[in-house]
C-alpha cells in the first residue's frame, strides 16, 4: 500500500489580501490527486521556509500579486537553501512581468504563471519537475 | 536524500535534526520498506510523550484552539508536537490541509512542530498512519503531542484509542440539542470545551452538554453499584467512576480559559496516572492497533494469493445468486475458492 503522493505548500507571502487564485491553484491541485499544504495570507519568508521543511514538501507555490516578488522570491529561496532544502522546487504565480522571468529563473525558479495560466500547465509542470528530481536518487 | 540504514535515520531523529524528523514521516505516511525498519528502532525511545486528541464537529474551532493551547503549553516550558488531519477528497486522492491557517502564532518556535496529514481514505477521524507519526514526534522528544482529527463529528472514535487524555471542542449554535444526543463523540470526552463561549448561547451549550454528562454519569453509577454488589471486595471499582468530565468555556482566538484547559489535562494526566488506568489505556489501544493491523495484513495476503480473475469469478457467483457472500469469505479462508 505504499503510495507516493506530491505535497505541495501553497504560500501568499507578502501583505496583498487576494488570495483567490492561491486557492483555485490549490483545489486544482487537489483535483490532481496532490495533498496541498495552504497557509494562508501575509506569509513571511521565515514561515513559508519553516513550513516546507515541516511539512516537507516536493513544491513550495508562491502566489504574489503585490509587485514585490523581486524581493519576496529570493528570500524565501536563500532560507529554503539555508534549511538545506535544496532540492524543493519553487514556482511562482500570480501578476508577473515578463522581463522579471528571466531574473526568476536564474534565482532557481522552477516555473512562473501568470494571469490566464490554465491549472492544467501548472499541473504538468509540477509533475514532470517532481519526476526529474527524483529520478537520479 | 538517500540514507546507509534504519539507524542513521534514528541517530539523526534522536540528535534532534528536524529535517530527519519532517522526512522520515513522509515515509511512514507512505509506509516505506526503510520506515518500518525505522519505527522499529525508535520504538524503545517512544512512551515519553503525553497523547492529547482534539476533536470536534467542523467549524467548533479545533484548530484555533490547538494554536491556543500550544501558546500556554509553551509558557509552562513543554514542546509540542501538533498532527493536524484533514480528509482526502475520495474522488481524486488529493486534499487540501489548511490547520496551519490558524497555527501562524507558533511560526518561528523551535519548541514546537507542526505536521499536517491527509486522512488517505481511513475513517475515524485519523489516517491509518498517524499512530506511527505521533511515536516519530514521541522519539524525537516533544513533551506533548497534540491530535487535531478529522472535524466529521461524530465517529471520531480512534483518537480515543491513540490519545491519553481526549478533548471534545464544541461551539454555541452547532444546534446543540441534536448534536448532544448523538452520543458517540461525548462518550470518548475526558474535559468538554465550549469555545467561541462570547457568542450568544455559549449558556445553553453548556447545560446541553451537562445535562448528556448527568445522564451518563447516572447510567455509569448504576453499573458501578452493579459491580459493587458482585465484587463487594474490589478495593479498584470505586475509582473507575471518580474522574467527573469537566466542562470548560475558551475564547481560543483570545486567549481566554486556556490556562484551566492546560490544569485539566494536568490533572487528567495525574488521574490516570495514579488510577493506574493510563497503562490500562495504553493497553487497550495496542490490542485495538494489532488486531487492525493483523485485519490489514491478513486480507492484503489473502488477496494477494487469489488472482484478480478468481476473485472477479466468485463476485459473479455472488452476483448470480449462486452463492451468498458469506459463503464466499469461508471459501475464501478455507482455501477452496
Amino acid at each position: 500500500m505504499s503510495e507516493r503522493k506530491i505535497r505541495v505548500l501553497i504560500a501568499k507571502p507578502g501583505l496583498d489580501g487576494h488570495d483567490r487564485g492561491a486557492k483555485v491553484v490549490a483545489r486544482a491541485l487537489r483535483d490532481a490527486g496532490m495533498e496541498v499544504i495552504y497557509t494562508g495570507l501575509r506569509q513571511t519568508p521565515e514561515m513559508i521556509a519553516e513550513a516546507a521543511l515541516q511539512e516537507d514538501v516536493d513544491v513550495v507555490g508562491l502566489s504574489i500579486l503585490s509587485g514585490a516578488h523581486m524581493a519576496l522570491v529570493p528570500r524565501v529561496i536563500e532560507l529554503l537553501r539555508a534549511e538545506g532544502l535544496d532540492d524543493v522546487i519553487v514556482i511562482v504565480g500570480g501578476i508577473i512581468p515578463d522581463d522579471d522571468i528571466p531574473a526568476l529563473h536564474a534565482m532557481g525558479v522552477s516555473a512562473v504563471f501568470g494571469p490566464g495560466t490554465s491549472t492544467e500547465d501548472t499541473i504538468a509542470h509540477i509533475r514532470q519537475a517532481v519526476a526529474s528530481r527524483s529520478a537520479p536518487q | 536524500m538517500t540514507r546507509a540504514s534504519a539507524q542513521d535515520w534514528v541517530d539523526d531523529l534522536l540528535a534532534g535534526d528536524r529535517r530527519t524528523l519532517a522526512r522520515l514521516i513522509t515515509r511512514v505516511e507512505n509506509r516505506t520498506p526503510d520506515s518500518h525498519a525505522a519505527l522499529a528502532r525508535l520504538y524503545p525511545h517512544t512512551g515519553r510523550a503525553y497523547l492529547v486528541g482534539i476533536t470536534g464537529a467542523p467549524g467548533t474551532g479545533k484548530s484555533t484552539v490547538v494554536n491556543a493551547l500550544t501558546r500556554t503549553l509553551r509558557e509552562r516550558e513543554q514542546t509540542v508536537g501538533i498532527i493536524a488531519v484533514d480528509p482526502t477528497s475520495p474522488f481524486s486522492g488529493g486534499a487540501v490541509l489548511g490547520d496551519r491557517i490558524r497555527m501562524v502564532d507558533l511560526a518561528g518556535d523551535r519548541g514546537v512542530f507542526i505536521r499536517s496529514m491527509a486522512n488517505r481514505g481511513s475513517l475515524g477521524g485519523l489516517a491509518a498512519t498517524t499512530g506511527d507519526v505521533a511515536r516519530v514526534l514521541d522519539a524525537a522528544g516533544f513533551d506533548v503531542i497534540l491530535i487535531e482529527t478529522v472535524g466529521a463529528g461524530q465517529s471520531e472514535v480512534d483518537i480515543a484509542r491513540t490519545a491519553y487524555t481526549t478533548i471534545v471542542v464544541d461551539a454555541p449554535g452547532m444546534g446543540d440539542d441534536v448534536q448532544a444526543i448523538k452520543a458517540g463523540i461525548l462518550e470518548i470526552a475526558d474535559i468538554l470545551v465550549v469555545n467561541k463561549a462570547d457568542r450568544p448561547g455559549a449558556e445553553n451549550t453548556v447545560r446541553a452538554l451537562r445535562a448528556m454528562l448527568e445522564l451518563g454519569h447516572r447510567l455509569r453509577t448504576n453499573l458501578h453499584h452493579g459491580e459493587l454488589l458482585a465484587r463487594p471486595a474490589s478495593p479498584d471499582a470505586s475509582i473507575y467512576d471518580f474522574w467527573q468530565v469537566p466542562i470548560l468555556k475558551t475564547i481560543a482566538t483570545e486567549g481566554e480559559g486556556l490556562g484551566a484547559l492546560a490544569d485539566a489535562i494536568e490533572r487528567h494526566r495525574a488521574y490516570l496516572a495514579d488510577s493506574g488506568l493510563l497503562v490500562e489505556r495504553q493497553r487497550a489501544g495496542i490490542e485495538a492497533e494489532l488486531a487492525a493491523r493483523l485485519r490489514e495484513a491478513l486480507l492484503d495476503q489473502l488477496i494477494r494469493q487469489r488472482t484478480p480473475a478468481a476473485l472477479e469469478e466468485l463476485i459473479e457467483r455472488v452476483l448470480a445468486r449462486q452463492l451468498d457472500p458469506g459463503s464466499a469469505v469461508r471459501m475464501l479462508m478455507d482455501g477452496s475458492a
